[in-house]
C-alpha cells in the first residue's frame, strides 16, 4: 500500500473509483441545483402568463447594454474555468493559477456590475417594498411582481456566484501549495462543473428578464 | 482478535463530535432524534389532554395553535425524515453494500451539524413563543398575517433540507460506486434499493421545498411579494411548491421503512423474500409516480377540475407499486416458518397499518369523497396510520432488529414485545376514533368542538396514553441493556446480508477484509431448524 497516493481517502478503493464517486456527487448535487431554480423559473412562468404586458413595461426598465456586458463576461469566464481545468489535467501549475485568477476578476466583474444595476434600481425605486413606485400605465402589482422575481432569482444566482467565488480562492491556495497534478484534479474540475452551471442559470436569466417581449 | 471496534476506538468527546465514521454519525443522530422526538411527544400530549373535553379549557386556543404547529415541524423535520435514513441508512448503507464508509465521510458529518444548527433554530422558535401556521407554512398567512416566529422557523426548516440532500447525496453515490466485488444491482438488500429510491426522491423534491420556503421567509422578511394576493401574486403558487416536495416527503419517509420491513419480514419468516425484483422496482415506482400526486393535497383550493381529474388518477395510481410490496411481503410469510420476537411484531404491525392506511389514502384520492373529509380528522387519522403505522413502527421494528450489531447487546426480548403489542393497540385506539370522528366531520386543527364528539376524542387521548407508555418502554430497557443486556454473537438473528458477517458492534472500517459477494441476498431455508441467541439460555451462552 505504499504507492498509495495521498490524496486517495481511505474509504476507496482506487483514485478511479474516488474520481467517479466525486463526479456523479456532483451532478447530483447540480440536478438539486435545477429543481431549485426550477421552483422560481416555475412561479416566473406562471406570472409571465398573467400579465405579458405588465410584464413587458418591467422588463424595458431593465438596462439591457449592462445586462448584455455582463452576460459576455461571464461567458467569458466560464472559458477561463474551462482552460484551468485543462491546465490541470497538463499538470501546469502556473495554467491553473493564472486561469483561476481570472476567473475570479471575471465573477467579482460580473457582481460588480449587478451591484451597479441594483443600486440604480433601488434609486429609481423598483425595489419591491414600502418603497415601491411605478409610473408606467400599466397596473403596479404585476410590476412588483416582476421586480420581486427579477431581485430573488439574480439575488440567489449571485449568491451562487459569491459561493464560486470563495471555492475559487480556495483552489487557488491549494493549488499554489501544488496540491493538484495531472494525476489529481478533481477540485479543479468538480468546481468548474459548478460554475458552468452557475454560468448556464444566467443564461436562462437573461432572456427571461432582459429581452423576452422587450419591443 | 483485539476488542477494539468502532464505539471504543476512541474514547475523547471530540473523537465523536469530529468523527467521520459513519457509524458514530448514526449514533449522533440516533440521539439526536431520540431528542427530538421526545419534544414532539410532548406537545401531543398536551393537545390530546385539551382534546378530552370539548370546551377550550386547558390551553389558549394560540397555544393550541403553536402545539400542533411544532408537533408536525419536530415530528416531520426532525424525526421523521431523518429517522431510518439517518441512523439505520447511515449505519447499514455501507455494510450492506460491503463498503468501508459512505463515499464523502465529511459530507456525512456535515449533514448532522446542518441537521443540529436546524434543530437550534427550531428550539429558538420555541423559546420565542413558537409558531402557529401549522407545519404547511400556508401563505398568506405565514408571509404577511401571522405574528409568530414563521421566519426563524423557515430557517430551520430550509436548514434540515440541506441536512438530507447531503445524506441523501451520500447514499446516492455510495450505492452506484462503492459496491463491494460481485455485489451487483440485483444482489443488493432491498433496504439499499428503498433508500436509493429514497434518495432520489430527496435530491428532486427538497431543493422545491427550500425556493418555496426561502421565499416565505424572503416575503416575509423583505416584503417582496411573490405570493402576495394584494400585488396579483398567488398563495396557491406556494401551495403547488410546497407539496410537491411534501407530498414525496411522505415517501421519503415511508421509502426507507418499506427497506427495513423487506429485511425483517423476510429473516423472520426464514424464508427468501417473495419477488424480490417486484420490490426492487416497486420502490422505484413510488419514487418516481410519487411526484405526480401533489395535487390531492388541493382538490378544495379551487385549482382546474381537469387537474382534480388527473391527479386523483394519479393517485389511485401510486397505491399500485405500494400494494405489490404488501402482497410480497405477504406471500413471503405463507409457508414460513415465522419466528414472532419483537422486530418480526413490529414488521407485522406495520404491514396491517400501513395497509390501513393506503387503503384510507384511496378514499382522499377520490375526488367527491375528499371534498366530505377534506381537513378533518379522517385525514390526520390516515397519515397518522402511514407515518406513524409506519414508518414509525419500521424504525422500532429497526432499532430492536440492528440493536445488538450497533452496541453488541441483546435487548430484553419479553419487554420488547410487551412494548411492541401496547404501541400496537395504543396506537389504534389513538387513531381509528379519529377516522369516525373525522367522517362525522370534526375538522382538524380546533381546541374546541360540541359535546357529542366526546367519546371519540377520549378514547383518542386513552390510546394515547398507551402509546406514550409503549415509547417509553424501549427508552428505558434499551438503555438499560447497554449496561445489562447479554453480549451478542455477531449474528443474533441468523440472518443473510453483509452487515451480519462483520463483528458486533463493527470495527472502524467494518470488514477486516472486503468481503466478496458469490451469491444472491436472504439465502433463508423455512426447513432449517434455528436457534436465535435471543432463545438461548443465558448461562449456555459464552463471551465472545
Amino acid at each position: 500500500m505504499s504507492t498509495t497516493p495521498t490524496h486517495l481517502a481511505p474509504q476507496f478503493d482506487d483514485a478511479e473509483q474516488q474520481q467517479l464517486a466525486a463526479t456523479l456527487g456532483m451532478w447530483a448535487f447540480l440536478a438539486t441545483e435545477v429543481l431549485f431554480f426550477g421552483g422560481m423559473f416555475a412561479g416566473y412562468g406562471v406570472y409571465r402568463a398573467w400579465y405579458p404586458p405588465t410584464w413587458a413595461d418591467a422588463s424595458r426598465h431593465l438596462d439591457l447594454l449592462l445586462g448584455t456586458v455582463n452576460t459576455a463576461v461571464l461567458l467569458t469566464s466560464s472559458l477561463t474555468v474551462a482552460l484551468a481545468v485543462h491546465a490541470a489535467q497538463t499538470g501546469s501549475r502556473k495554467g491553473v493559477v493564472r486561469n483561476l485568477s481570472l476567473t475570479i476578476l471575471f465573477g467579482a466583474a460580473f457582481l460588480g456590475v449587478k451591484a451597479y444595476e441594483y443600486w440604480h434600481k433601488w434609486h429609481e425605486h423598483h425595489v419591491p417594498g414600502a418603497t415601491f413606485e411605478w409610473h408606467e400605465a400599466s397596473p403596479s402589482g404585476p410590476a412588483e411582481l416582476f421586480f420581486s422575481f427579477y431581485f430573488v432569482m439574480t439575488g440567489f444566482h449571485a449568491l451562487h456566484m459569491v459561493i464560486g467565488l470563495g471555492i475559487l480562492a480556495w483552489l487557488i491556495v491549494q493549488a499554489r501549495r501544488d496540491r493538484f497534478d495531472a494525476e489529481y484534479y478533481t477540485p479543479v474540475e468538480m468546481t468548474g462543473l459548478y460554475w458552468h452551471f452557475v454560468d448556464i442559470v444566467w443564461v436562462f436569466l437573461f432572456p427571461l428578464l432582459y429581452l423576452i417581449d422587450r419591443t | 482478535m483485539s476488542n477494539r471496534n468502532y464505539l471504543n476506538a476512541n474514547y475523547n468527546v471530540w473523537s465523536w463530535f469530529f468523527t467521520t465514521d459513519h457509524k458514530r454519525v448514526a449514533i449522533l443522530y440516533l440521539i439526536s432524534i431520540t431528542v427530538f422526538f421526545l419534544v414532539g411527544g410532548a406537545a401531543a400530549v398536551l393537545f390530546r389532554l385539551e382534546l378530552m373535553t370539548p370546551e377550550g379549557d386547558l390551553v389558549l386556543p394560540e397555544t393550541y395553535n403553536r402545539l400542533f404547529t411544532l408537533h408536525g415541524i419536530v415530528m416531520i423535520f426532525f424525526f421523521l425524515i431523518p429517522a431510518v435514513p439517518a441512523v439505520f441508512g447511515n449505519f447499514l448503507l455501507p455494510m450492506m453494500i460491503g463498503a468501508r464508509d459512505l463515499a464523502f465521510p465529511k459530507l456525512n458529518l456535515a449533514s448532522w451539524y446542518l441537521y443540529s444548527l436546524s434543530g437550534l433554530f427550531g428550539v429558538w422558535v420555541i423559546l420565542t413563543g413558537g409558531v402557529d401556521t401549522g407545519w404547511t407554512f400556508y401563505t398568506p398567512y405565514s408571509t404577511t398575517y401571522g405574528n409568530t416566529s414563521v421566519l426563524s422557523a423557515a430557517i430551520a426548516a430550509f436548514i434540515a433540507g440541506f441536512s438530507s440532500i447531503l445524506t441523501a447525496l451520500n447514499f446516492l453515490v455510495t450505492t452506484h460506486t462503492m459496491r463491494a466485488p460481485g455485489m451487483t444491482w440485483f444482489r443488493l438488500p432491498l433496504f439499499v434499493w428503498a433508500h436509493y429510491a429514497m434518495s432520489l426522491v430527496v435530491l428532486l423534491g427538497t431543493p422545491v421545498l427550500a425556493i418555496a420556503i426561502a421565499l416565505v421567509g424572503i416575503e416575509r422578511a423583505f416584503h417582496v411579494g411573490i405570493f402576495d394576493p394584494k400585488l396579483g401574486g398567488d398563495p396557491l403558487l406556494f401551495q403547488h411548491l410546497f407539496w410537491f416536495y411534501s407530498h414525496p416527503a411522505v415517501y421519503i419517509m415511508v421509502l426507507p421503512a418499506m427497506g427495513v420491513i423487506s429485511e425483517l419480514i423476510t429473516c423472520f419468516a426464514r424464508k427468501k423474500i417473495f419477488g424480490y425484483t417486484f420490490i426492487a422496482f416497486s420502490s422505484l415506482a413510488i419514487a418516481v409516480l410519487g411526484f405526480l400526486v401533489w395535487g390531492h393535497h388541493m382538490f378544495v383550493s379551487g385549482q382546474s377540475m381537469y387537474a382534480g381529474f388527473v391527479f386523483s388518477f394519479l393517485s389511485m395510481l401510486v397505491a399500485v407499486p405500494s400494494a405489490v410490496k404488501v402482497f410480497n411481503w405477504t406471500a413471503t410469510l405463507y409457508k414460513g416458518s415465522v419466528i414472532w420476537n419483537t422486530p418480526m411484531l413490529y414488521a407485522l404491525g406495520f404491514i396491517g397499518l400501513f395497509t390501513m392506511g393506503g387503503l384510507t389514502g384511496l378514499f382522499l384520492a377520490t375526488l367527491g369523497v375528499d371534498v366530505h373529509v377534506h381537513d378533518t380528522y379522517f385525514v390526520v387519522a390516515h397519515f397518522h396510520y402511514i407515518m406513524v403505522g409506519g414508518s414509525l413502527m419500521a424504525y422500532l421494528g429497526a432499532l430492536h432488529f440492528w440493536w445488538p450489531k450497533m452496541t453488541g447487546r441483546l435487548y430484553p426480548e419479553g419487554w420488547g414485545r410487551i412494548s411492541a403489542i401496547l404501541i400496537f393497540f395504543g396506537f389504534n385506539l389513538t387513531f381509528f376514533p379519529q377516522f369516525v370522528l373525522g367522517y362525522l366531520g370534526m375538522p382538524r386543527r380546533y381546541h374546541v368542538y360540541p359535546e357529542e364528539w366526546q367519546i371519540l376524542n377520549v378514547m383518542s387521548s386513552a390510546g394515547a396514553s398507551i402509546l406514550g407508555v409503549g415509547y417509553l418502554l424501549p427508552l428505558g430497557y434499551l438503555v438499560w441493556s447497554l449496561r445489562y443486556g447479554r453480549r451478542s454473537g455477531k449474528n443474533p438473528w441468523r440472518a443473510s446480508g453483509l452487515e451480519w458477517e462483520a463483528e458486533s458492534p463493527p470495527i472502524t472500517h467494518n470488514f477486516h477484509k472486503t468481503p466478496i459477494v458469490t451469491g444472491d441476498v436472504y439465502d433463508y431455508d423455512p426447513t432449517e431448524p434455528v436457534e436465535l441467541e435471543t432463545e438461548k439460555h443465558p448461562e449456555k451462552v459464552t463471551v465472545q
